[in-house]
């Protein structure tokens, strides 16, 4: 009696655990799980699929697992069969064996066409032409450079809907990984190095974005916001910025590299043409000086 | 003046009062560790056990006892450990907003890297090489391992290790760079003190005995086999150790000449990884994973082994499928040189080198899987007893499949660029080693501690320490899954509010204050055990029904383990010895044993000496350190009288002795 008792007041407990969890997650956003840029939805997506196929060979291993343990518990035993001598099979064998190697051949494919089909680097097909976006990590907020549009904006960034954005990164600090999860994947930032990145969303909206790899003591000061908006804005906060921001010259711009982390959003116009790839070469080259803007 | 500084520096290097901790939470951590040193130093010298200690484990060549201060010292390791996930997860549940919770980032982000590095090199290692150290000479009939002073001195060597990264408590700072650092961020540029040092030259001497200790342990079982016991006759847990051995050897090469690099970088001014100067930090994420990536399975692999004992045992079976098992155990072996790269799929690789990485990494997930199947199968028609021993493998089923899931979800390059580095990522690799590791290994200790000890453990109290590791492991994790699905990243010590974030934290803080009441009831357990060990006495020598030639030995084990050498007809040895009743016919000889030398603890204090020295550019100590470690084993090399015998006579005497009072067959 006092064991069933006790049973009911383990499920109930589980479900209302659940039941709760859920309650409360539904209230709260789950990125990852809410994709809203055409990269992260496919990237969703295949998550789905490969978690389905595993659960495959999964939902049978924990089947078993208490089904055995509760058949051939040792106070069972009079009425299962016992054989302590049976060790090996080659077909029982040869089945698991196989069909694991099935499983994993499946997902191979999907693993290998995957990996090409949302390689970061790979160009989004869309009648918009890309737009370039140049992202520097610093220490510790991330500078975003629009070099044909003569703008820059420190942890925030402004995009257009229905356009696939072309990012470049790399760092003037330690490694960083960007990473907004709504839109895409993350990929890392390294200084003397230039990474790439393609998104693109067809929803407005503000999207969370973080550093993913830890960077020194501002680390966790480094979120952003990613506002997604249509192409009009888009073009009158790229106006707006240009003829009402100070201009981006080096010493300001070393002045932005010192440390500091939750920086506000700052806005600049006319960024050096070579700021970019100067910070890059910066690492590359030894004793490095700046190009002067011309 | 100026000759003052000069002498000071030579003397003392960089160390000077600024090396006290900085604040009242960094001082708590000194005065704690530098309270509970002087307490134990306190105990020993009041109850007059200096020369006891000294004589019976201080200076032992044994495994059995050298397994013991293994086992010791990483139990240890996981208190401090776990009072640093403690404070990260207090850090975690309040510093939301406007709070900035009570440790500052570097101090959080030093624990966080100090967390890593305890739980991996010194509790995780430690245990394993401590189980190894007891087990594997008694299941494959030998009396000792193939180099006993090597032995020795890879324990004192972990130790000296151990002791480095707790000396960071107290002198100067710790690592902020997470557990791996990375460069640059663990450059000089970026960080300047000596925490990346301690970090450094703590996992060089604790990495150096490893090596040390692999290679012996693959001499002892491939030469050291008692008669008749051929490959695939061996205990499964042999099998295991010896594939885990042979990771070890090919992987902390790399290890240790990695950390060169990066001292060299850090304390010569070249330029292996630094940003500029033609330093590449890629090439060091290659260099530290390539050892990383087979240390996974250095770790699960005994923890394998000792589960393939325990199932057979309590299922009262042979094991399913042996052949497969030790296939998988070599598949394993050889993949895990081959995944590396999928802890980096977000460096920027190009499609074919993640695709290739990450197909390799999920050919993996095939043997793991055959070895859970067989695993099953052990159990059909079997009689199954549930012991805590067995408690602990359901659970490690649960959760190893579970985080096996998530792993190769993981392993599917676009995915990893959505879970990479997240609290998603966190939770799968605790599930790998805390459901697959270290529940193995507790499994492994409450299983084998009658034969060591001579009295099993409260079975009561191990139940509850199952159930409160189990469902605090659950509550602690499962709630890391949704935070990593939530956008929240490793290693951060604030976020914003209104993510919805905190909730979770706190539940995941609440799964840790269960996990800590687990271990809590473990140390319970061992008290009470002690308190009625004459009622929890393991007379029989065998007290599972065992299999292995282990049990064929009284308990606890005698200093000779085997008063005749066993022979070996088929694998389970002893248990087909049981069931046909063969009687041992072998005659008593004289025992041969290595003598006691306090050797092996020179070249451990020495090679504290050197890395102390080096973390705090304190020359002439790391010069010191280096030339004792260098006489200490000339000294050893020239000494000829390292062994002593028990006469044949003398052992038939203690072994009828031990056999009338137990009652053995």
């Amino acid at each position: 009696m006092i064991k069933v008792k006790k049973r009911w007041v383990i499920l109930v407990g589980v479900v209302a655990v659940l039941a709760i969890s859920y309650l409360y997650l539904r209230t709260v956003n789950i990125p990852v799980l809410e994709p809203k840029g055409i990269i992260a939805d496919k990237e969703f997506r295949l998550l789905l699929i490969v978690t389905g196929i595993m659960l495959i060979i999964v939902i049978p291993v924990f089947v078993l697992l208490f089904y055995i343990l509760y058949r051939y518990r040792d106070s069972n035993n009079k009425k299962t069969k016992y054989s302590p001598d049976w060790d090996h099979s080659r077909i029982i064998e040869g089945i698991w064996w196989t069909v694991p190697s099935l499983m994993i051949l499946v997902l191979s494919i999907i693993t290998w066409r995957a990996t090409y089909a949302l390689n970061p680097y790979r160009p989004i097909a869309s009648k918009n032409p890309p737009l370039v976006v140049q992202v520097v990590s610093l220490q510790w907020k991330w500078l975003f450079i629009y070099p044909k549009e003569n703008v820059a904006s420190v942890n925030r960034l402004v995009i257009p809907v229905n356009t696939p954005i072309h990012f470049y990164l790399t760092s003037d600090a330690p490694m960083n990984s960007f990473w907004v999860p709504q839109l895409s994947g993350q990929i890392y930032s390294m200084p003397g190095t230039r990474t790439q990145l393609y998104i693109m969303t067809n929803q407005k909206g503000v999207y969370n974005g973080w550093s993913a790899n830890i960077s020194g003591a501002g680390f966790a000061g480094m979120m952003f916001k990613t506002q997604a908006t249509s192409l009009a804005n888009y073009t009158s906060w790229i106006n707006k910025t240009r003829k009402s921001s100070p201009i981006l010259t080096l010493s300001s711009y070393n002045r932005l590299s010192k440390p500091s982390s939750y920086v506000k959003p700052r806005y600049y116009s006319y960024p050096s043409a070579n700021l970019f790839n100067d910070i890059i070469l910066k690492y590359r080259v030894p004793n490095f000086s700046y190009r002067k803007v011309v | 003046m100026i000759m003052g500084t000069i002498f000071a520096s030579f003397w003392l290097g960089k160390l000077n009062l600024k090396a006290l901790p900085p604040n009242y939470i960094q001082m708590g951590g000194a005065v704690m560790i530098l309270s509970i040193l002087l307490g134990l130093l306190l105990f020993i010298t009041v109850t007059k056990k200096w020369k006891w200690l000294y004589r019976e484990w201080l200076t032992t060549q044994d495994p059995k006892k050298i397994g013991v201060m293994y086992i010791l010292v990483a139990l240890g390791m996981l208190l401090r450990g776990g009072a640093d996930v403690a404070l990260l997860r207090t850090q975690q549940s309040i510093s939301v907003g406007h709070n900035m919770g009570i440790l500052s980032a570097s101090h959080f982000q030093q624990i966080v890297s100090a967390h890593g590095t305890i739980m991996i090199f010194f509790v995780a290692m430690g245990l394993m090489f401590g189980i190894i150290n007891l087990i594997v000479p008694l299941q494959i009939g030998a009396r000792d391992v193939a180099f006993p002073f090597l032995n020795a001195t890879s324990f004192w060597l972990f130790f000296a290790g151990m002791i480095l990264v707790n000396a960071s408590l107290v002198l100067g700072d710790f690592a902020a760079t997470g557990w791996l650092a990375y460069p640059p961020l663990s450059e000089l540029r970026y960080s300047p003190t000596v925490g990346v040092d301690y970090w450094i030259w703590s996992l060089e001497i604790a990495g150096v005995g490893s090596l040390m200790a692999g290679i012996n342990f693959i001499v002892t079982i491939l030469k050291m086999r008692v008669k008749g016991m051929s490959f695939m006759k061996m205990p499964m847990f042999v099998w295991s150790v010896l594939g885990s051995m042979f990771l070890v050897a090919f992987a902390f090469p790399i290890l240790t000449v990695c950390l060169t690099l990066l001292a060299l970088d850090r304390d010569l001014g070249t330029h292996f990884f630094t940003a500029g100067g033609g330093g590449n930090m890629m090439m060091y994420v290659n260099l530290i994973w390539a050892w990383g990536h087979p240390e996974v399975y250095i770790l699960v692999l005994p923890s394998f082994g000792i589960f393939s004992e325990i199932v057979a045992t309590f299922s009262r079976k042979r094991l399913f499928g042996y052949t497969s098992m030790v296939w998988a155990i070599a598949a394993i072996v050889l993949l895990s040189f081959t995944v590396w790269l999928h802890h980096f799929f977000t460096m920027g690789a190009g499609s074919n080198v993640n695709g290739f990485f990450g197909i390799m990494t999920m050919i993996i997930a095939i043997p793991t899987g055959v070895k859970i199947f067989n695993w099953l199968f052990t159990m059909y028609r079997g009689k199954i007893k549930m012991d805590s021993p067995m408690l602990w493998f359901i659970g490690f089923v649960v959760i190893f499949t579970i985080g096996g899931m998530a792993g190769v979800l993981m392993a599917v390059p676009p995915i990893d660029f959505q879970l990479h580095n997240s609290l998603f990522l966190i939770a799968h690799f605790h599930m790998m080693i805390v459901g697959g590791v270290l529940f193995g290994d507790f499994a492994g200790i409450s299983y084998w501690f009658p034969k060591i000890f001579g009295f099993k453990l409260n079975e009561r109290l191990g139940r509850l320490v199952f159930w409160l590791w189990f469902i605090g492991f659950l509550v602690a994790f499962i709630p890391l899954y949704i935070l990593g699905f939530m956008g929240a990243t490793r290693r951060l010590d604030h976020y914003s509010a209104g993510l919805g974030w905190q909730a979770l934290f706190i539940v995941a803080a609440i799964g840790t204050v269960l996990i800590g009441l687990g271990v809590g009831v473990q140390i319970l357990q061992i008290v009470i055990s002690v308190r009625d060990r004459k009622k929890l006495r393991d007379t029989t020598g065998d007290p599972w029904d065992g299999r292995s030639l282990e049990w064929s030995t009284p308990s606890p084990v005698p200093v000779y383990s085997f008063a005749r050498l066993p022979h070996v007809t088929e694998r389970d040895a002893f248990w087909v010895a049981k069931r046909h009743k063969i009687k041992d016919k072998s005659s008593y000889e004289d025992i041969v044993l290595p003598k006691n030398t306090p050797l092996s603890m020179v070249i451990g204090i020495s090679a504290f000496a050197t890395g102390f020295g080096i973390v705090w550019h304190i020359w002439w100590l790391a010069v010191v350190g280096l030339l004792s470690v260098v006489v200490t084993i000339i000294v050893r090399s020239m000494d000829e009288d390292t062994e002593y015998t028990i006469p044949a006579s003398e052992v038939k005497k203690m072994d009828r002795q031990l056999r009338a009072e137990g009652g053995l067959r």
